[in-house]
């Protein structure tokens, strides 16, 4: 197996010089490529915080995150930003498109920040669209786009740049049944065509009894982490 | 490419807010420009005006003749240094004279005057002196005739009407008597009440012989385009006259005239200044409203991997833009306002317009359509917005995506 994620002993504490809130208490993680995880647990249990290390959106206080053979927490800003670009595809709760450009340049943007050529721009754009079922919603805007659509949209965006890890906050909670069940399907079998990992963090039982791995955390722990069979029944497209 | 499409998109992601602010600077450019056009269109007027009185834009003299007004500080009359100063590019004409003081009686009655001697072609093409007869006639071009030319004060005071004789008595070159006496061919008002009393007029040759000083000048006066060259072309005169002679510009000859308008002008820069506070304002609540509406994305876009640097690139474009197309428009729409101002000046009337005759002035605001008005004004407000856009550049550069993206 080829490990994507490898962290030890990670912690981050928010307000350590007035009230001291520990968001992630001393985690260990490891993650071979592929895999399917779901982060859950109640509010404030540090998913998103986790997340957010992971991606290299934040930075632990104590501990090592290797992503890919990189340990993140040696780089600097720059370079984290740098390295998000090549690695890390993010979809967002709130979809977090850019409402200007259509579906299609949403999904180029973060080809043209790599310097795609235009080819394969052009190439890469219409597999994810077709991936992703949208392909006669191209050239869209966001606004004329419904809720799921839009998330399906930000999947594509995150799947873009070829990243080594896609993470997924909460990515179904705006979202209607059906529509987050689409964007399950989508995500799972992006999953298997692409063999790219995906961690989400949520409260969503259709997203967890999809996810091949669970793991819960309280209190900024990880207390419990089983490996499932995904049982739902899938609407392939 | 990409960079400069995303910020035009972003450009219009809020139509209404765009278009309040691309009007804000577009009416601020409209307004400074055709103030400022007013501003100098009056002053050259003013300046124009005060110029054709009496000194002309530039006067050369003998050295150290301004600080000594006296014949003894006159020069010889060379057509080779004529011929210099005329062919200077930005001299239009250049008129001789041969000026000093004298005692003017008629009957019992006797006033100090100036006597100015001139030639009549090239005086009348610099101070329009023929316009401001009213009484008598102008002297002919190759004027010998033992006349003279009284401002209307000095007429008054001595009594003298049309075809009077005055009687002239001063001392002349190198300390010779001067004594004469001539037909008085007409009379000169001026706005000016320091000129209109004591001015007289004698053709140069008359003038000359009177004070026994023949072929001596005691200054060229020149008239120009306008006064926007008026020092290089001094300096530039002044190097090839050389040390001999003096170049003065109507600058260092009216140092109050030069102030007045530095004062006023002083007080047009404080409306100038309110008037760029308020477009800042503007500009600058333009700016806060959009890095409040647009947080959250621009912290994403640091999120899923676009430096700052970029983002601050995509920030400046769209600043520039809006500057740049407030402006532009600005500026097109401003150039017929001024040229209609120019055309058609705005004109005084009632008690003040009487004043402004009164002072020699014709009663008018007339616009000023210099190009380098509206490209200043344009860049004025470029780099006023441009200075501004430090703003959200700088809320980029500190911006935490996870902060940015907290809800």
């Amino acid at each position: 197996m080829d490990t994507i994620i490898d962290a030890h002993h990670i912690t981050k504490t928010y307000n350590p010089k007035t009230i001291p809130v520990v968001a992630v208490n001393d985690v260990h993680l490891h993650l071979e490529r592929g895999e399917f995880t779901a982060l859950v647990g109640p509010s404030g249990s540090g998913k998103t915080t986790l997340l957010n290390l992971i991606g290299g959106l934040d930075k632990p206080d104590t501990g090592n995150i290797i992503i890919h053979g990189t340990d993140i927490t040696k780089l600097s800003a720059n370079q984290l930003i740098d390295f998000r670009l090549r690695n890390i595809g993010f979809v967002f709760q709130a979809f977090n498109l850019i409402p200007v450009l259509s579906a299609r340049e949403n999904v180029e943007l973060i080809m043209q920040l790599q310097g795609v050529s235009r080819n394969e721009i052009n190439q890469r754009v219409q597999v994810l669209f077709r991936q992703i079922g949208m392909e006669d919603k191209i050239n869209t805007r966001p606004s004329q786009l419904s809720g799921g659509q839009q998330q399906r949209v930000a999947v594509a965006r995150a799947l873009a740049s070829r990243p080594q890890v896609v993470l997924a906050d909460e990515p179904t909670a705006n979202l209607d049944s059906k529509s987050a069940g689409n964007l399950l399907d989508i995500m799972a079998k992006l999953n298997q065509e692409e063999n790219m990992t995906f961690i989400f963090s949520t409260h969503d039982q259709r997203v967890i009894e999809r996810a091949r791995r669970v793991i819960t955390l309280v209190d900024g722990k990880i207390v419990t982490d089983t490996a499932q069979v995904d049982t739902s029944p899938a609407v392939h497209g | 490419m990409w960079l400069l499409k995303l910020a035009w998109k972003n450009l219009w992601r809020n139509r209404s807010r765009t278009l309040i602010t691309l009007s804000a600077i577009f009416f601020a450019v409209i307004l400074s420009a055709t103030t400022n056009s007013l501003q100098d269109g009056v002053f050259d007027h003013f300046i124009r005006n005060m110029v054709s009185f009496y000194s002309g834009y530039i006067q050369v003299h003998k050295d150290g003749y301004w600080d000594q007004q006296v014949l003894d500080n006159g020069f010889e009359r060379r057509a080779s240094l004529e011929e210099s100063i005329t062919n200077h590019s930005g001299v239009i004409s250049v008129a001789p004279r041969i000026e000093s003081y004298a005692l003017a009686s008629a009957e019992d009655i006797t006033k100090g005057c100036m006597v100015v001697g001139i030639d009549p072609k090239t005086e009348n093409a610099i101070t329009f002196l023929s316009d401001k007869i009213v009484q008598g006639t102008y002297f002919s071009d190759n004027e010998v005739q033992k006349v003279a030319l009284l401002s209307e004060g000095l007429a008054n005071r001595l009594n003298l009407n049309l075809n009077d004789t005055v009687i002239l008595i001063s001392q002349g070159y190198h300390g010779a008597m001067a004594a004469g006496k001539y037909r008085v061919s007409g009379i000169v008002h001026f706005g000016s009440p320091q000129l209109n009393d004591q001015l007289l007029y004698l053709p140069i040759t008359v003038a000359q012989e009177f004070y026994s000083a023949e072929n001596l000048l005691t200054s060229y006066v020149l008239s120009m385009n306008s006064d926007k060259n008026l020092k290089s072309t001094a300096q530039e005169l002044q190097t090839t006259l050389g040390k001999e002679y003096e170049v003065m510009t109507w600058m260092e000859m009216l140092p109050e005239v030069e102030q007045h308008i530095k004062t006023d002008k002083g007080s047009m820069y404080i409306i100038s200044g309110v008037l760029y506070l308020l477009i800042g304002f503007g500009i600058f609540g333009t700016f806060l409203m959009m890095m409040a509406e647009r947080r959250f994305e621009l912290g994403m876009l640091i999120a899923i991997g676009m430096k700052k640097h970029k983002i601050v690139m995509v920030l400046l474009v769209e600043s520039v833009l809006y500057v740049l197309v407030g402006c532009l428009v600005g500026i097109c729409i401003s150039i017929p306002i001024t040229w209609y101002l120019k055309v058609n000046p705005i004109r005084f009337g009632g008690d003040m317009a009487e004043i402004y005759l009164q002072y020699g002035f014709e009663p008018i605001f007339p616009a000023s359509t210099d190009v380098w008005i509206f490209i200043t004004q344009g860049i004025i407000v470029l780099v006023m917005g441009l200075a501004l856009s430090l703003y959200p550049m700088m809320k980029v550069w500190r911006m935490d995506p996870v902060t940015a993206m907290k809800k």
